[in-house]
């Protein structure tokens, strides 16, 4: 652990002064085992209490703080100082727009997560039971239930930033956790929606999505098992 | 200020797992919105990591009154023993019904929901640890916000993201209104409504060291307080013995349920001494006690030796991987160390607030020492106290709290709603909240808002934590009356209307301001010691005097008044509590 000098460079925007957003530098002295986002609480708390961002859980479990950290998308929790140097660059994640500073409207984000049915279907009645699954069916989604929301992976795929109607990365990821799910009988129509024109197939496997993601799921596989499943009809 | 107003039949006030729920429940039945400051994906339930205990018994026999009985034990017998009882019973449906919902439970080979050891869960009244703790991982929290969410979202629940409420008023004896701040606008909204549940978490920032999330402020204990609501058992903090040292990120005890170990300077499994029965497994109070002791005794790790060591290494790795993937990831990118071969560094963090909002079975608010109930109101989760978690919660039973109490606040509200009409509101019902907002954006007294809140939780860690003394809480309280002042000349820079964080943050210290303050008082006043309220000079338990709860008010010169209410017995005498 040391002090460190940290000259941090943030894109501003307030809208009720600026036409358009502006870089603001600020220098800050932190640890440098502290996180990116104890060096923005720093710039909040004692430099410029004007900075507006999201955060709450502040260990990256809660999904509020994704921004671009040094050109990539990460959640400021989770990137370490000394990770990232002592030259920080900060932009709100793009293709979302910018309400003050670093916080975007997420209302999109989330209608498109909507969109694809996210809660478990079944009308069978269960009983006073559990349902079963086995070990095994329930590993076959383990890895889309971590998904936190964060928008990370929407926000990094350069196909969401030219094209609105694409429901993102994250919505199929949701989509993929019901669709593998043993217990869920609505495969076929989250399939049909991930079918359209917005669906699966704009997606161009550019890994981006899966480099963002702070959870570290493998995005742009479950992205490749929609695909195939609509292909083969199969789940 | 522009001002909207709405009109609902219930408004449920926070949207973690109590709020879900609860909104779950009235959905279909009656006109409701879910006001929260986050989006509700982000609230503090999704950080909880190792279970929601139910005795289901899949994987060896147990019973829903040995749960109770540890829950009573638990909390060293300040647990209202009814409400415990209800809960444990109603964990085995509420299991049922998040499976149900689309919870993805870890399984057994049969296929049926699995469950694991955890602290103070015991077989048969304390015999041995039981496999009690149903889980997702060790993510479960996030997992059942997810999935109550994903129901919220089935069901069309209607979310006001990103509301602060700042006020709730009351016409007729009951509850009539609620007012709220529009982060994304600057812009005050009145809710004119027939119920408001508070489900709004809790207050683990005011001190140094917390597992908490910034946001949890106590906004809505706060709002109720001020107006004349006592807050129950304050003195009773919960510090979670295995925060990541300093930064007081939880490692769950689940890491300790999977077979992890404690050790002090000298590599020695000192709960051993302690808990000689479940050792590593005793209740958190216990052991950040043992912890602390084995600290102030010289066994401590470390240049400043203040800290003691998890270690996970004799573990299968594969076992870690599938059992504690997140906690051991925190530990990588927060420590730089691998919780395979490395000891992690740990100390108790500040994490669970078994005091608040005075509930009945039913969720609803009674505001008095004759339990007399406030049409209207209602509490659920760690905003609330039921008690049923008494001085110190288990593991796990703050899950079970949120959907057993979120739901039968639900039911309870909806019904209540549907059997009465609106309360006019009081005319210039949003007056105090604007005050309060112009206030703070014109002060220039010059007191940075960030540095009184520093010396808060500096102070309340060092003199309200894990040890206390008549002297330590005299001490804090001038602490924290000095920082009311200052707080009273606070300036703040941003003048804005869009997301001003920096006005809502002076509002979020107000309430961890008078929090503490109500929290002192209350453990000055208890000159014993019991669960996770130790008192140095009253060091054992002394049932003749303390077997009641503490209410605090605020009075109306804003000094602090002390009611009791006794404790709602059952099957279980005290005894002394031994592990």
């Amino acid at each position: 652990m040391a002090v460190v000098d940290v000259e941090l460079k943030i894109k501003r925007y307030n809208p009720e002064q600026d036409k358009k957003p502006h870089w603001e530098t600020y220098e800050v002295r932190v640890e440098d085992t502290d996180r990116v986002v104890d060096a923005l609480h720093e710039v909040k708390w004692h430099h410029d209490g004007t900075l507006s961002f999201r955060r709450s859980c502040v260990h990256g479990v809660c999904g509020s703080d994704a921004m671009v950290i040094n050109g990539s998308n990460a959640l400021a929790c989770v990137l370490l100082v000394k990770d990232v140097g002592t030259n920080i660059t900060v932009e709100p994640i793009r293709g979302l727009r910018v309400i003050k500073d670093l916080v975007v409207d997420m209302e999109p984000f989330f209608d498109q997560y909507k969109s694809v049915l996210p809660y478990l279907i079944n009308s069978t009645d269960p009983g006073y039971e559990e349902r079963r699954q086995s070990p095994e069916d329930r590993e076959r989604f383990d890895d889309t239930t971590k998904c936190i929301l964060c928008a990370a992976c929407t926000t990094s795929c350069p196909i969401y930033w030219g094209n609105e109607s694409y429901v993102g990365p994250a919505a199929i990821v949701n989509a993929h956790r019901f669709i593998f799910d043993s217990r869920d009988e609505a495969a076929g129509d989250r399939l049909d929606i991930l079918n359209q024109r917005s669906g699966v197939w704009r997606c161009r496997t550019a890994f981006s999505c899966t480099e963002a993601c702070p959870r570290d799921i493998k995005i742009t596989q479950a992205i490749q098992e929609v695909k195939r499943a609509i292909l083969y009809n199969r789940i | 200020m522009k001002v909207h107003r709405h009109s609902y039949d219930a408004v449920v006030v926070g949207a973690g797992g109590a709020g879900l729920r609860a909104a779950i429940e009235t959905a279909g039945k009656c006109r409701v919105a879910v006001l929260t400051k986050l989006y509700p994906t982000r609230s503090h339930t999704g950080a909880a990591q190792g279970g929601m205990c139910a005795a289901l018994a899949n994987v060896e026999e147990d019973s829903w009154e040995w749960h109770a009985f540890d829950t009573v034990k638990g909390g060293d017998y300040l647990v209202d023993q009814p409400a415990a009882e209800i809960m444990c019973r109603e964990a085995i449906d509420a299991v049922i019904e998040l499976e149900h919902f689309g919870m993805p439970f870890n399984r057994t080979p049969e296929g049926r929901i699995d469950q694991r050891r955890f602290g103070g869960h015991t077989r048969n009244h304390g015999e041995g640890p039981v496999r009690r703790a149903c889980y997702a991982a060790d993510r479960t929290g996030h997992m059942i916000l997810q999935t109550l969410y994903q129901q919220c979202l089935a069901r069309d629940v209607n979310f006001f993201n990103e509301f602060q409420v700042l006020d709730i008023a009351f016409s007729e004896g009951r509850v009539s209104g609620l007012v709220a701040y529009e982060l994304a606008t600057g812009d005050l909204h009145v809710f004119h409504t027939k119920a408001a549940l508070f489900a709004t978490g809790g207050y683990g920032r005011m001190f140094k060291v917390s597992s908490n999330a910034v946001t949890l402020t106590g906004d809505g204990p706060g709002v109720l307080y001020r107006r004349g609501i006592p807050m129950e058992d304050m003195e009773f903090f919960q510090f979670h013995p295995t925060g990541i040292y300093k930064l007081g990120i939880l490692l769950s005890e689940a890491a300790r349920g999977e077979g992890g170990i404690l050790r002090n300077a000298d590599g020695e499994r000192f709960m051993e001494r302690y808990a000689p029965t479940v050792k590593d497994l005793a209740p958190r109070d216990m052991v950040s006690r043992a912890i602390l002791t084995e600290v102030r005794e010289g066994r401590g790790m470390g240049d400043n030796k203040d800290y003691v060591h998890l270690d996970l290494t004799h573990l299968p790795p594969e076992q870690i991987d599938a059992k504690l993937p997140d906690i051991t990831d925190f530990v990588r990118t927060y420590m730089g160390l691998e919780p395979k071969t490395e000891l992690i560094p740990i100390q108790p963090t500040a994490h669970y607030a078994m005091g608040g909002i005075p509930t009945n079975i039913n969720a609803e608010v009674v505001v008095d020492s004759d339990n007399t109930v406030l049409p209207g109101l209602y509490a659920a989760g760690e905003c609330a106290c039921v008690s049923v978690h008494g001085a110190n919660r288990l593991g796990t039973n703050s899950l079970l709290d949120i959907v057993v109490f979120g739901r039968r606040g639900g039911t309870a509200m909806a019904k209540y709603v549907n059997e009465v009409s609106h309360a006019d509101l009081p005319r210039e019902v949003e007056g105090e909240t604007r005050q309060l907002v112009e206030r703070l954006r014109a002060g220039t007294g010059g007191e940075n808002v960030a540095d009184i809140r520093s010396r808060l939780q500096e102070e309340m860690m060092d003199k309200a934590s894990v040890f206390r003394t008549d002297e330590s809480l005299r001490t804090v309280l001038g602490t924290v009356r000095s920082l009311r002042e200052r707080y009273e000349q606070a300036s703040i820079q941003d003048k804005g209307a869009v997301f001003n964080y920096d006005l809502t943050e002076a509002i979020e210290l107000g309430f961890l301001i008078d929090l503490a303050e109500s929290l002192v008082v209350s453990a000055l006043a208890r000159t014993e010691s019991r669960g996770a309220h130790f008192r140095d000079d009253h060091p054992t338990r002394d049932d003749a005097n303390w077997m009641r709860h503490s209410l605090a008010f605020r009075t109306d010169d804003g000094s602090v008044r002390l009611d009791y209410k006794p404790v709602v017995g059952g099957k279980y005498e005290p005894m002394e509590r031994k592990y």
